[in-house]
């Protein structure tokens, strides 16, 4: 019975896996299909909880959120037999092109191809952080942190990590100070 | 011991990188200058083939930053460390769910940590736009204003931008289809001058 629920739990997250394309917000619809009302493992609201603490827990989204409902229906092992569910295509799929690309990677079609990529990645990840900006910066103390590490991180080699902590840092420090007040 | 590190590295990039996928490109780009594992110019390209490929784009591009230092293993390794700090940590704040939610220690944290993931993305979308869309090299021979920007570049880019920003009938496509056609563009006008 458990490992009949294991099993199905890894089919239906390598399905989101593979039918989500480029992450994020394209998932929670495959996520509402396949958890919702294919299977009724969650409810739409409890769904929509998940999301949102895999969006400000550390790691990716769609890891967070399948760890979330395989320990809410069976514990830790349904918890992994998720989250491996829906890492497992991603594995396979991209190793199949990196090593394909890999042995046509000097043709000079593949050279122009990805120099006009890379150009297009830098508009996405400008929109990315667009988007980002307007939930993260939301009054004063939170544009100087923002401007802080951009600035810090361009032009320091200093590592991510401690700008995640002294962010994390700077957030308890502020918000005490305004609680006291 | 390339395995031990490569999980060590991506297990790092697990714990910190908050946000999604696109949290986690920072600590690549930190990665490569570090370890001299792979360039930013190839970091740029698996983000692509990332973002183009089903799943989710963090565990993509981990498949295939571990890939190319350490072959298949390696790809299994990376994704793996990047995807256990997380698994962790929701188990165990799936058993504290409603403490969580509303812990004041929690919000003023990611109050802090939410903008600082943003400036640190911000920082990366820098280091791409140096790579793709300028050129000091040229710039610093010459001294000509005309050879600091790559001219066909900047266009794309500001094409992209507008269709994704502000065309109401193209704002809402899918990342891919503008991949794709960048690829074509890339390919028609020799954007790598190849």
């Amino acid at each position: 019975m458990k490992l009949k629920l294991l099993g199905n739990l890894f089919v239906a997250f390598a399905k989101v896996g593979v039918l989500t394309f480029g992450g994020g917000y394209a998932m929670l619809p495959m996520l509402q299909r396949e958890i919702v009302d294919a299977h009724g493992w969650a409810t739409e609201e409890e769904l929509a909880d998940y999301y949102a603490i895999g969006q400000c827990t550390p790691g990716v989204i769609a890891v967070n959120t399948a760890t979330f409902i395989g320990q809410k229906l069976g514990g830790p092992l349904c918890a992994a037999a998720a989250t491996l569910g829906v890492v497992f295509p991603s594995l396979v799929i991209i190793t199949v092109i990196a090593a394909v690309l890999q042995n046509f990677a000097q043709l000079a079609v593949v050279r122009n191809a990805f120099a006009g990529i890379r150009v297009c990645v830098c508009a996405l990840i400008l929109n990315a952080v667009v988007k980002l900006w307007k939930k993260a910066v939301v009054d004063l103390p939170t544009l100087l942190i923002f401007l802080a590490v951009l600035a810090l991180a361009v032009f320091t080699k200093l590592s991510p990590v401690v700008f995640v902590v002294a962010a994390a840092l700077a957030g308890v420090a502020l918000k005490a100070r305004e609680a006291k007040r | 011991m390339i395995y031990l590190r490569l999980f060590w590295e991506f297990f790092k990039t697990g714990l910190f990188a908050v946000g999604g996928g696109m949290a986690t490109i920072p600590f690549l780009s930190e990665m490569a200058e570090r370890t001299g594992w792979f360039t930013q110019g190839m970091l740029a390209d698996m983000i692509a083939v990332g973002e183009s490929t089903p799943g989710p784009i963090g565990v993509n591009t981990a498949t295939y930053v571990g890939f190319t230092v350490a072959g298949v293993p390696g790809g299994i390794v990376a994704t793996l460390g990047l995807v256990l700090p997380s698994f962790l940590i929701i188990l165990l704040v799936a058993a504290f769910l409603k403490a969580f939610r509303t812990n004041k220690y929690v919000e003023r944290v990611f109050y802090g940590i939410r903008p600082a993931s943003v400036g640190m993305i911000g920082a990366a979308c820098v280091a791409v736009m140096r790579l793709c869309l300028v050129d000091t090299a040229a710039f610093a021979e010459s001294r000509a204003l005309a050879d600091l920007f790559h001219w066909k570049g900047m266009a794309l880019f500001a094409l992209i931008w507008v269709l994704t920003n502000l065309v109401k009938g193209t704002k809402k496509l899918h990342p891919v289809i503008f991949i794709a056609a960048s690829a074509a563009v890339g390919i028609v006008f020799r954007f790598a001058g190849a």
